[in-house]
Formats: structure tokens, sequence, C-alpha cells
């Protein structure tokens, strides 16, 4: 021990050895913790097409998407204008209509209140929209948060209009 | 007492040495005499060169391509390829199609789906989801057309058989005219590397019997050595990713090892 | 254990005075004195707790994906290994892992017989071990029955009906554990219970195991005992933490090899058949860890009979303590029992060969002969050994026969003065 340079030769492979060790130990987690992410069946699902060509304006349809419920519904021209009407003072989650929609006359959204996760009733509420049986949030003909707790307006999911008839959500 | 004692089990020492040659011989001996048993009874598959085999091994894309083909064309009859879906065949380490090329695969199939509104169920072209559409509504319908023989699903058939791709290799290209005095039952067809020489399945490939949408011509060893590919992936469809992991983990495991090996080496240099 | 350690920080002074559990895994873990003479076929002590906990957190993590269906068990493992994001490569841990995990019990026992580990003091610690063994192979024969391939299926019909030789209770006892008249979705679901139930009964096993080893101490290659606060031994950390986790690595680039290059080679083709109530393979042959064994039950003519020889080689080895009469621990110091023992692992892997032949011809006499052997070697030859053999002088302590001849002749030239 006298000769000071075998000991800092043996410090640095100890401390070579121990960082080493630990990089792998630490790539382990990554298969461990990455097999409970979606898997490449459920990926495979992940987007969903949908035929409207049966929907009338008024009528709205629920599809099942990544496990969700989407609403789609053909809007009256009377909801178009009530959402538009609409002043963004006073919304709660300000965004105007335009910004909902790819065509005015579609609304496409994930139909689950951003309060806790329970699905609302449409054609329900004091907006004339949609409204959340299990703590009272009211969403306007726009999907909109009006009143109650919810915080956020509904949300929109990434869709496309593959053609007038068929939309493809995610 | 003890020295006598000892002394008359000194002399058993020599036989007990012959005894555990005589164990290695037996041991040694047993399995190549059975191996000519066999042989004569099934021919080792012959043993092509294969892209994917050794520790760096790959598929070769067009040829899983091709093999894709043949199997839809020629196989996709009778062998249903269950756990498999048109998805698969976009996936890396696989025959890598583009997902338009994929699309348009599916969509030559059709699978039933619903209900409908009206409790009906309802025809409508494949999509990357869907599992390859199986020849047959059950296990049933296949042995009937078949003869009773059931066609096996090919998902994982070279993991099932010994000498896997070797087997299915030969096995495709080992239809021969029966030697003469051998009786055939009806449905029965020779091929030197099945079980006991025969098979159910009669020879299906012939030269140009496909016709390669990359032009390679299509002797009947291009084609085995295609479809035989594809099978080796659809059993195995992670083997790509599966080699270069390994190797990146043996470097690292060899490093880890040797700098354990000095550690160790230092930290036992005080003790005698 | 040395008591002499004291927790440093804070709020390790406030736990250990609550609970000691760091005076505890510093007294077990690290001060824990052990002979400084272990060789290197000590350490799958290391290497069996590493493949215990590999095989549990895999496990964990496969059954977040297995379904324990006869319909659907086939398809959710081809899922894990198609879909499920690196579920291939855990599977194969899993798989390979159990037979790594049987290699290196068969290691850690050879090394016990031949060092004579189970010899008193330490009888308990070797009779535990015989019941990690017992729940070892039944949680492997359950696990392998859970892909419900063909090989599953045929070997968990093959196994359960052993109990139809039970007289008289037979056919019901077999009713009850398949839960119908045949084997079915309802055994392969109490399989998949009991298989992930059964590693942590082991684990608690290896907790007995590694707790009545440190009352004695570890046996050592001379067997014989440490002279208590002598050179004779070092502290566990980092002495043989360190080279255990060498060995361990070795034995990891090896298990590497198996599961990322040649995953399948010690499976069965047929197990990627799906189960088929119908259609037997021609050869039945169990995972190759289970040949002797199997080799024992074919051996003998008689179904009831052959149950028990099988049950008996298993059991005869947790009266092994007794049946050794030598006092003399290790085969460095017994010249006869050396040569018995070279003899006994021939005739155990003479078995196994066995195990994977047809049971026909030559291969039936050889099973019996070699069956007889086992047992002879431990009714007959262990208890008389004892008597007849004389034994090699034994060392004084352990640092003796450790000196170089440059320190024997210092030592011998100081010894007159």
């Amino acid at each position: 021990m006298s000769d000071s340079k075998p000991v800092t030769r043996r410090n640095f492979l100890y401390i070579s050895t121990a960082a080493f060790s630990a990089a792998g130990a630490a790539a382990i987690g990554i298969p461990l913790v990455s097999q409970m992410n979606p898997d490449a069946s459920v990926k495979a699902l992940a987007s969903t097409e949908v035929d409207v060509s049966t929907i009338v304006p008024g009528q709205s349809i629920t599809v099942l998407w990544r496990g969700k419920p989407v609403f789609i519904r053909r809007r009256t021209e009377v909801e178009i204008a009530e959402a538009k009407e609409v002043k963004i003072e006073d919304l709660p989650d300000p965004e105007i209509d335009d910004n909902r929609v790819k065509n005015p006359e579609w609304l496409v959204m994930v139909g689950i209140c951003t309060h806790l996760g329970c699905i609302p009733l449409g054609n329900k509420g004091d907006y004339n929209g949609w409204f959340c049986p299990c703590h009272g949030s009211h969403y306007d003909t726009s999907g909109r948060i009006r009143k109650g707790p919810a915080p956020t307006n509904l949300e929109i999911p990434d869709y496309v209009f593959l053609d007038d008839n068929t939309i493809k959500i995610g | 007492m003890i020295r006598r004692g000892r002394r008359k089990l000194l002399l058993p020492q020599h036989s007990v040495l012959k005894f555990i040659k005589f164990l290695a011989l037996l041991i040694i001996t047993v399995p190549t005499s059975q191996s000519i048993l066999i042989a004569a009874e099934i021919h080792e598959p012959m043993r092509p060169y294969w892209s994917f085999e050794g520790p760096l091994g790959k598929f070769e894309r067009a040829s899983l391509q091709r093999g894709y083909q043949v199997y839809t064309e020629v196989c996709s009859g009778c062998h249903s390829m269950d756990l498999l879906s048109y998805r698969n065949l976009i996936q890396p380490g696989g025959p890598e199609f583009s997902e338009k090329q994929a699309k348009a695969m599916a969509a030559m199939f059709e699978v039933e789906t619903g209900p409908d509104q009206d409790g009906e169920m309802f025809m409508r072209s494949a999509i990357l989801s869907d599992k390859f559409v199986s020849p047959w509504e059950n296990e049933q319908q296949a042995r009937a057309a078949n003869g009773g023989a059931y066609p096996p699903d090919l998902s994982v058939i070279v993991k099932a058989r010994p000498n896997g791709a070797d087997y299915i290799y030969s096995l495709l290209l080992g239809y021969k005219d029966a030697p003469e005095g051998t009786e055939l039952d009806d449905g029965v067809y020779y091929n030197e590397y099945a079980k006991g020489m025969r098979i159910a399945m009669p020879q299906v490939l012939y030269e140009d019997g496909v016709e390669y949408t990359d032009s390679t011509a299509a002797s009947e060893e291009q084609m085995a050595h295609d479809v035989t590919t594809f099978l080796t992936w659809s059993a195995e469809p992670k083997l790509e990713e599966r080699k270069r992991m390994g190797f990146k983990v043996i470097i690292y495991l060899l490093i880890l090892a040797f700098l354990f090996y000095f550690t160790n080496k230092s930290i036992w240099r005080d003790t005698h | 254990m040395s008591t002499d350690y004291k927790p440093q920080s804070a709020v390790a002074k406030w736990i250990d005075k609550r609970l000691p559990l760091i005076t505890l895994f510093n007294g077990h873990l690290m001060q824990y004195p052990t002979p400084k003479n272990l060789n290197y076929w000590w350490t799958f002590g290391g290497i069996l707790t590493f493949c215990l906990v590999t095989q549990i957190i895999t496990g964990l993590v496969l059954a977040m994906h297995y379904i324990a269906d006869a319909d659907l068990a086939f398809s959710s493992v081809e899922h894990i290994m198609r879909d499920v994001n690196y579920g291939w490569f855990l599977r194969y841990i899993h798989a390979n892992g159990a037979s790594m995990f049987f290699i290196a019990v068969y290691i850690h026992m050879a090394r016990s017989l031949f060092y004579g580990s189970y010899k008193e003091p330490r009888e308990l610690i070797w009779i535990i071990g015989v019941f990690i063994f017992l729940l070892m192979i039944a949680t492997a024969f359950m696990g392998y029955v859970l892909p419900w391939g063909q090989m599953s299926f045929w070997g968990a019909t093959v196994i359960t009906n052993l109990f139809s030789a039970i007289p008289v209770f037979g056919e019901s006892i077999t009713n009850w554990l398949w839960g119908g008249y045949s084997v079915g979705s309802p055994l392969l679901t109490r399989f998949f219970t009991l298989h992930y139930l059964l590693p942590f009964l082991i684990f608690g096993l290896v907790i007995l195991h590694v707790w009545a080893l440190h009352v004695p101490g570890n046996n050592n290659p001379e067997g014989i005992d440490v002279v208590q606060g002598s050179q004779d031994t070092v502290p566990f950390h980092p002495h043989y933490v360190v080279k255990d986790v060498f060995a361990l690595l070795v034995f990891m680039i090896i298990f590497a090899g198996f599961v990322f290059f040649t995953p399948n080679l010690l499976g069965h083709t047929d197990n990627y058949i799906q189960a088929n109530p119908l259609q037997t393979p021609e050869h039945i042959v169990p995972e190759w860890y289970f040949l002797p064994f199997y080799a024992i039950l074919r051996a003998i003519p008689d179904k009831l009979g052959g149950v028990i020889m099988m049950v008996s080689a298993i059991a005869i080895l947790a009266f092994l303590p007794w049946l050794d009469t030598s006092k003399v621990r290790s085969a460095k110091y017994r010249p006869l029992f050396r040569q018995f023992y070279w003899i006994f692992l021939a005739n155990f892997l003479l078995l196994g060969y066995l195990g994977a032949q047809p049971a026909e011809g030559i291969y039936v006499i050889i099973s019996r002969i070699a069956t007889i052997y086992y047992f002879v070697h431990f009714i007959i030859i262990l208890p008389v050994l004892g008597f007849v053999e004389k034994t090699k002088p034994l060392p004084k302590s352990i640092s003796e026969p450790v000196l170089n001849d440059k320190e024997r002749a210092a030592k011998a030239a100081t010894a007159p003065a």
C-alpha cells in the first residue's frame, strides 16, 4: 500500500466495473417496462374507418376507437349557428367552433367527459349539447364545457375525411 | 484388519475403471447404431445454404417476398396460417412489403364480420389487422376435402419439425416415382423425406408453377427455397432482432466478465 | 454474525433500532465469515439465486399476457412471441431459464455430494435443499404444460396418470386432479395457478436454506471446520460477492448463447404443435432434466412399482446424511469414495441418456441395471464405505494445505527450534 499508483489503478478498475454493471442493470429495465406498452396487435387497431353515409342531420352515432367511444354527429343548421354564436369570453376553455371541426356539418369527438371519464349523454343539458350524468358537466353543440366540474372541452381525435362518406379516425 | 480390508478393495479399482470405459463405449456406440437404423427409414434432409443461419444471419427480403407469393398461389389453397396477420407483411425483419402493397394483398381476401344493424354477418375485404384468411371453415371441412388428411397450419411448421427448414425444403423436392414393388394407397404419395416415405400431400411445386413478380426463374428448387424461407420467418418473425440483440448482449457480458475477473483478482491479491 | 456493526446515518439508525434490517443484511451479506478456500463449484448457490429471481420476474411478466385456457393458451404464447414488445426475449429467457436452473442445481448437488456438505452439522441445509429440488421439479413440470403444445398435453397426461397407480383411489384422484375425465382446460388453469405459487414457496425455502447455512457456516473443499477467529475466513463482501458475480457472468454468457442463438435446442419440436387430444406423439420425452428419473420410472415393469421407485429415487436423498457413515466430509480425503462418486455420476448420466431412448430391447435391460445401481450406491456402498475405507489424514486447518512449498519449508525449519 506504500505505492499509491496501484491503488489508483485499482480504484479505476472498481469504478468502471461498478459503472458498467449499473448500465447493464438499467438496460434490463427496458424490456421489462416496455412489455406493458400497447403491443403490435393493439397498435394495428389504432385507426378505425367509419362509413357515415347513412347519418342524417341531427343524428349521431357512437363508434368504438381504441376502446373508447367516439361521437360522430351530423349537426343541424341551428346547432352550427348556436355553436358559432357563443361569445368566446363566456367559455371556461375558450376555443372557437371552427377549430373543432373540419367540416362544420360534422362534429367528431371522443365521448369521454374530461372530468373523470364518464360518457356524456347526447341532446341533453342546458346548452342543447351533451350532459354528463356523473357530476353534472354541461357541454354545448360544439362539445365545449359550459357548466360543471369538467376542466376542458371534449377531446377532438385525429381524423380525416377519406371521401365524403368515410372518416378515418386515428 | 483395516489394511487387509483396504487391499481387498483396491483390486476392484481396475474393474471400476473398466466399468467406466464400458459405460463410455456404450454411450458412444448406442446412438450411432441407432442413427443407422433411422437412416434406413428416413433420408437425412438436404442442407442447402440459408441466409438466416449463423449468429448474424438475416432473411433475404426478395426471397421472403417471393416465398409469400408461393404460399398464396400454391400452399394457401389447403394450408392455413392462423397466427399471421397481413400487417406482419410490412413489419421490419419480415418481407417488408410497403404498406400499400400489403393493403392490396389483404384486399384480395374476404373476411366475415359483423353483425350489422340488422344483426346479420356480412363479408368485407380484409384489412391489415386481419389474420391470414384460412382456406377452411374448420378442421372437419378440411379433412372432408382432403380425403381425411388434415393439412397442418403452417405458421410455426418450421419449428414444429425436426431439422426445420432443411426438412421442409427436402420434403417439397422429395417426390419421386415409387420404386418397383412399393404399394401406395389412394391419396398417398411417395416422398423420400417423408416418414415411411409416404405422404398424403401430392407434389405441388412444378417448374414455372408460379410466375414471380420480380421475374426470377421459378425452378422447383427456387420455389422450395423461397417458400421455406418465408415459413422460417413466419415461425420466428423476430429472428433478426434476436440475433442482433444477442450479439450486443454477449459482447457486453464478455466485457463485464473481463472487468470482474480483474476486480476479483485484485480483491483476492492480499489473501493467501 | 459479527455484531459490532453500527449504522452510520440518522435514518439508518432510526430504522435499525426499530427493525434491525440493516444489521441483518450487513451480517449475512457483507461481513459473513466465509472460508477463504472455496472453489468455483461454490459459486452455484449465488447462480441459483439469480436463476430463481430471473424465473420469477420473467414469469410474472409473461403471466400478464398468457391466457390459461385450452383454446387460447397456444395462441396466447405465440401472441407473446410475435406481438408483445420484447415478448420473444422474455419467453425465451423463461423457457431456457428452466434448463439453466436445472443445470445449476445439478452441479450444486454434485458439489455437495463430492465435498460431503450434507454431513453433520449441515444435514438440515441438505434436507431443505431436497425439498427445494422437489418443488423445482413440480414447478418446471407444470410450467412445461402451459404452452399447451403436444408435449405439454401428453406429458401432463402421462404424469397425472401416475396417480392412477394408487390402489382403490387411483381413478378418483386423477379425476380430481383433472377436474374432468381427461386432461383439459380445468387442469391447465390449476397448473397455471400452482406454477405461479410454487416459486414463492421455493423462495421461502431458499431463505431457510441460507439461514440454516449461516448457522454452522460454509463447508469447504477440505471438509474441515474453520478455526474461529483465524485467518481461515474472509468477509463475504467483497471477496465472494465479486467472485460469485464473475462466475455468474460466465454462466450468463452460456445462458445468452441459448436464448439468442439456439433458443429451441433444449425444447421439443412437438411442442410447437397445438395440443391434440386425439393424437399422441410417437415418442413422449420429458424435458432433459427429468430424463434420469423418467428412466427409473420406465425401468420397472410394474405401474405402481415404477412410480414408487421414481419417488424413492428423490426421497432417498433426504436420508443421505445418515446413509453416508463416513466422518470425513470431503472426497479429497476419501480415495475410494471418490471413485464410487464418479461411477455414480456416470450412472446418473447413463440413466438420463436411457430416459430419452425408446423403452424397448436392450435399453430396458440397461435401465434396470442402472436403476439398481443408483439405489445400491445409497443403500449399500455409502454405508459400507464409511466402515471399510481408509481415509487420508486431514489437515489441521484450512490455512495449512494452502501454504505453498516455500512457506512449508520455512515452517519446518522453525518447528524444531
